[in-house]
């Protein structure tokens, strides 16, 4: 079983890449060039700022992913990952901006902000689904609106920067960005934040797997009503279970915007926030699955306008092999019914 | 002889486990054909591939002579093979009518027929006296009245062939009797009936032919009328059975536990248990008898925090529990064998050794300092593993999904006489469970009360009522209509107080 349950994902993967090759067969592309562009575009080989870029966007989904694998596992569906992130950044974007203190103080203060920020706003959720028993889902998708709105409005007001669109960018002493991070990576935005979040890719495997408080939060995701019946806190358990997961967003949050962008754009939600239900789907909600899928998403969004200029080949086709992979992961059924007729007809020729 | 359904030398395997080796089952036309086995010996594994559900790895199915191929179950009804599965198959919200013909409904200018399919539908039920309502929505009727639905739908579809699978693990006794009725005549009139089952009185009740499986093999096929229940239970188990449990006389100690005008309302905000007081002492057995729904669920859950009662007052050894929340009601000494043991007394996707700890995960040995320790949480469901006997493929990382009913409840019982309640409410705990595991548990039960726990039994089978309480009072529509000495009553007098009538007691 656990053999077939690591192999579905992998073959998803395959399966992804290898419809992707026949869609540039068809229309007259060279699928192996196109991958080995996609291939240096992500910095596997060749520029090595190019490899700097691909952990930049694994960061980010790293921490996006855990927070929505997280949630999962406590029984909980965190569609509110975008509006945490944003507030999370919101947050970070605003202490890095408005205050001023030595980088030591100043870059814990905004992450920790950030953290704050993405916990509070997850909070609503959590509270309305203990009290009123009101979706997760609902109210996580009009948080993420409310998130969009209240940084558009704030923004200007708060923090305005030199075009409407934007924030004004954050004092460098709040940055993720460290120079021997950007020296290694021949000046790429790769930050610290790939520290915090391969920390919290641990951690949240530690919670889960180690900790009393996980063993009550998968119990409760699983079986709320045994787990009334033990005498856990239910209620309790799902809103810290949407804190922590909102708590992880944030921390995207705080990644994205003082670490990568500088300054918060207003009017859109961060679209990290949804792959992270992708990156979580194919991780099969394990911190570790989070962590592999996170690459492979990131080194396809890094490569892929690489792959465009030098081979012609257009770079939607990435979100295509990207919707074919999450396809196949989420019919996992299905590819274990081909998976077993394939084991008997090599049993049937092997008996032969 | 003509036999309408053989099947000769049928095999299955599934990934590690043989569930049919070479069983062969021959029934012959217009025979009541029963199949016993206890949980896990292939009985429903047989009966999904001739149902079409699995294809058999080796093996002839002849119907009617014919040797055929029964790839899905749309080619076993073109057979003439219906079946009625444990867990009814209905859309709650459509009407009996709606129910059946889904499906194969038959329209007239892009409009079903309702009306001929009702009027079919009535004139089969009156000849078979099933007395079910055509227009009749699903939920509205009573679970009995379901399963008639069911049968309706394979006579609708012309089966002659009808396959039930534990027709009776939902049923009241009544109910029971009213359908082993339904199935003679539908015997009588030409049917073959094939029935699941590892109940004996019900096979003795009905059956003409029985065909005993034991751990994926046929045993043996008898005739029933010859064959005696014992004799059927040795042939089913493997071993001889007791069914008259051995008890001792009861050392009765103190009081242990006391309900005083508990008040319940259900979920819909009806009165469901009205004014109940009862008690119990220590080392002995209160069983309370009743009909499924007569408040017994509701008083569960008041005495063991999942519900809250509206009034009155829960002690146990002369302390209120009734407003802890249910950890400290475990804490002082409640212990709590569920009704629904898939719903409350398991995490079915979690592992064996998880499941034992389930209420005990947060005090040491097992957490420290909010860390699990693993290695004594291993040791520790090994113990109770090997004491229990608890069965299962992969030990203590066996995922209690994957387990049989029986040791399932195996694993609750011994993660709750572990914890060694004072108190201990016991909710149907042999609910389908085979004769082997009933007289375990009913052991296991036994053996605490003779320690000095007070057991609060709650169980829709008499027999379990009868057999094992030391005293045993009766619900009814909330109330506690009499309590009697297990010693000094019987089925009938059970049976009527359980419809009703109080008891003339003198006390």
């Amino acid at each position: 079983m656990s053999k077939n349950k690591l192999l579905i994902p992998l073959l998803a993967v395959l399966l992804g890449f290898v419809s992707g090759a026949i869609v540039m067969l068809i229309t007259g592309h060279n699928p192996i060039e196109a991958y080995s562009a996609l291939l240096k575009g992500a910095g596997f080989y060749g520029n090595i700022k190019r490899l700097g870029d691909t952990l930049l966007n694994t960061t980010t989904l790293i921490l996006t992913g855990l927070s929505i694998a997280f949630a999962f596992r406590t029984g909980l569906f965190n569609i509110g990952v975008p509006g945490q992130m944003l507030m999370g950044g919101f947050i970070a974007v605003l202490i890095g901006a408005k205050l001023s203190y030595p980088a030591a103080i100043h870059v814990p203060l905004a992450v920790i902000g950030a953290t704050v920020g993405g916990a509070c706003w997850a909070f609503v959720p959590g509270i309305l689904k203990a009290r009123f028993r009101i979706h997760e889902v609902v109210s996580g998708i009009m948080m993420n609106y409310i998130a969009m709105w209240s940084v558009y409005y704030f923004v200007p007001v708060l923090i305005p920067g030199n075009f409407n669109t934007e924030s004004r960018p954050i004092i460098q002493t709040a940055s993720l960005r460290t120079e021997w991070l950007s020296a290694i990576f021949k000046g790429s935005y790769v930050n610290s934040g790939l520290f915090i979040a391969l920390f919290c890719v641990v951690l949240v495997w530690w919670i889960l797997e180690k900790t009393t408080f996980g063993y009550e939060l998968k119990s409760v995701g699983f079986n709320i009503h045994a787990s009334k019946y033990a005498g856990m806190k239910v209620n309790r358990n799902m809103i810290l279970s949407l804190m922590i997961a909102g708590a992880l967003a944030g921390l995207a949050g705080a990644t994205f915007y003082i670490g990568y962008a500088d300054n918060i754009k207003i009017g859109m939600l961060p679209s990290h926030g949804f792959d992270g239900i992708a990156v979580a789907l194919l991780g099969l909600n394990n911190p570790f699955g989070v962590l592999l899928a996170a690459l492979l998403f990131g080194f396809m969004n890094a490569g892929r306008l690489f792959m465009q200029s030098a081979t012609n080949v257009p770079n939607e086709l990435v979100p295509i092999i990207i919707a074919i992979i999450i396809f196949f992961a989420a019919t996992s059924l299905m590819l274990q019914t081909w998976l077993q007729r394939v084991e008997k007809l090599v049993k049937r020729n092997g008996d032969k | 002889m003509d036999y309408i359904i053989e099947m000769l030398n049928i095999r299955k395997e599934f990934t590690g486990i043989v569930a049919n080796d070479n069983i062969t089952l021959q029934v012959k036309k217009g025979e009541i054909h029963a199949l016993l086995g206890e949980n896990g010996a292939g009985k429903s594994t047989l009966m999904s591939i001739l149902f079409g559900l699995y294809q058999p790895d080796k093996g002839v199915i002849k119907v009617r002579g014919k040797e055929v191929k029964i790839t899905n179950p749309n080619i076993a009804n073109e057979l003439g093979i219906g079946m009625v599965h444990q867990h009814f198959k209905l859309v709650h919200n459509f009407t009996v009518t709606e129910n059946i013909i889904l499906g194969i409904e038959k329209t007239s200018n892009g409009r079903i027929d309702i009306k001929a399919a009702a009027a079919k539908i009535q004139e089969l039920s009156n000849r078979y006296k099933l007395f079910v309502d055509p227009h009749a929505k699903i939920e509205d009727i009573s679970v009995g009245m379901q399963q008639r639905v069911e049968i309706l739908k394979m006579l609708y579809r012309d089966a002659d062939i009808l396959i039930f699978d534990e027709p009776t693990a939902v049923l009241t006794p009544q109910e029971i009797i009213e359908l082993m009725g339904v199935i003679r005549s539908m015997a009588a009139e030409g049917k073959t009936i094939l029935i699941i089952t590892h109940k004996l009185k019900e096979i003795k009740a009905v059956a003409e032919n029985c065909t005993v499986i034991s751990k994926g093999k046929s045993i043996a096929t008898v005739d029933v009328a010859e064959t005696s229940q014992e004799r059927l239970a040795e042939l089913m188990v493997g071993r001889k059975v007791s069914f008259k449990v051995e008890k001792q006389p009861a050392k009765l100690g103190e009081e242990a536990f006391r309900l005083e005008n508990v008040n319940v309302m259900n979920h819909r905000g009806i009165h469901a248990v009205k004014n109940v007081s009862l008690s119990a002492r220590q080392g002995e057995i209160l069983g309370i008898a009743g009909i499924e729904g007569n408040g017994q669920t509701e008083l569960i859950e008041a005495i063991t925090g999942l519900r809250k009662a509206e009034s009155g007052k829960i002690l146990i050894k002369g302390a209120d529990i009734s407003n802890m929340d249910v950890r400290k009601r475990s804490e002082s000494g409640l212990g709590h064998i569920p009704e629904d043991r898939h719903k409350y007394g398991l995490v079915l996707d979690f592992t064996l050794e998880d499941n034992m700890i389930l209420e005990n995960y947060y005090k040491e040995p097992f957490s420290k300092g909010g860390i699990l320790n693993r290695d004594k949480i291993r040791s520790y469901a090994d113990n109770l593993i090997k004491q229990f006997d608890v069965r299962s493929a992969q030990g203590p990382i066996t995922k209690a999904r994957s387990m049989s009913g029986g040791n399932q409840q195996k694993a609750i019982i011994a993660r709750e006489v572990d914890r060694s309640p004072s108190v201990m409410i016991v909710a149907q705990p042999t609910r389908g469970l085979d004769v082997g595991a009933i007289e375990y548990i009913h052991k296991r039960l036994l053996e605490e009360r003779d320690k000095g726990k007070t057991i609060i039994l709650f169980s829709l089978e008499l027999d379990e009522i009868l057999n094992v309480s030391d005293r045993i009072a009766v619900m009814f529509n909330g109330e506690i209509v009499g309590i009697v000495n297990a010693d000094d009553t019987n089925e009938n007098e059970l049976g009527l107080m359980m419809a009703g009538g109080r008891r003339n007691t003198d006390e």
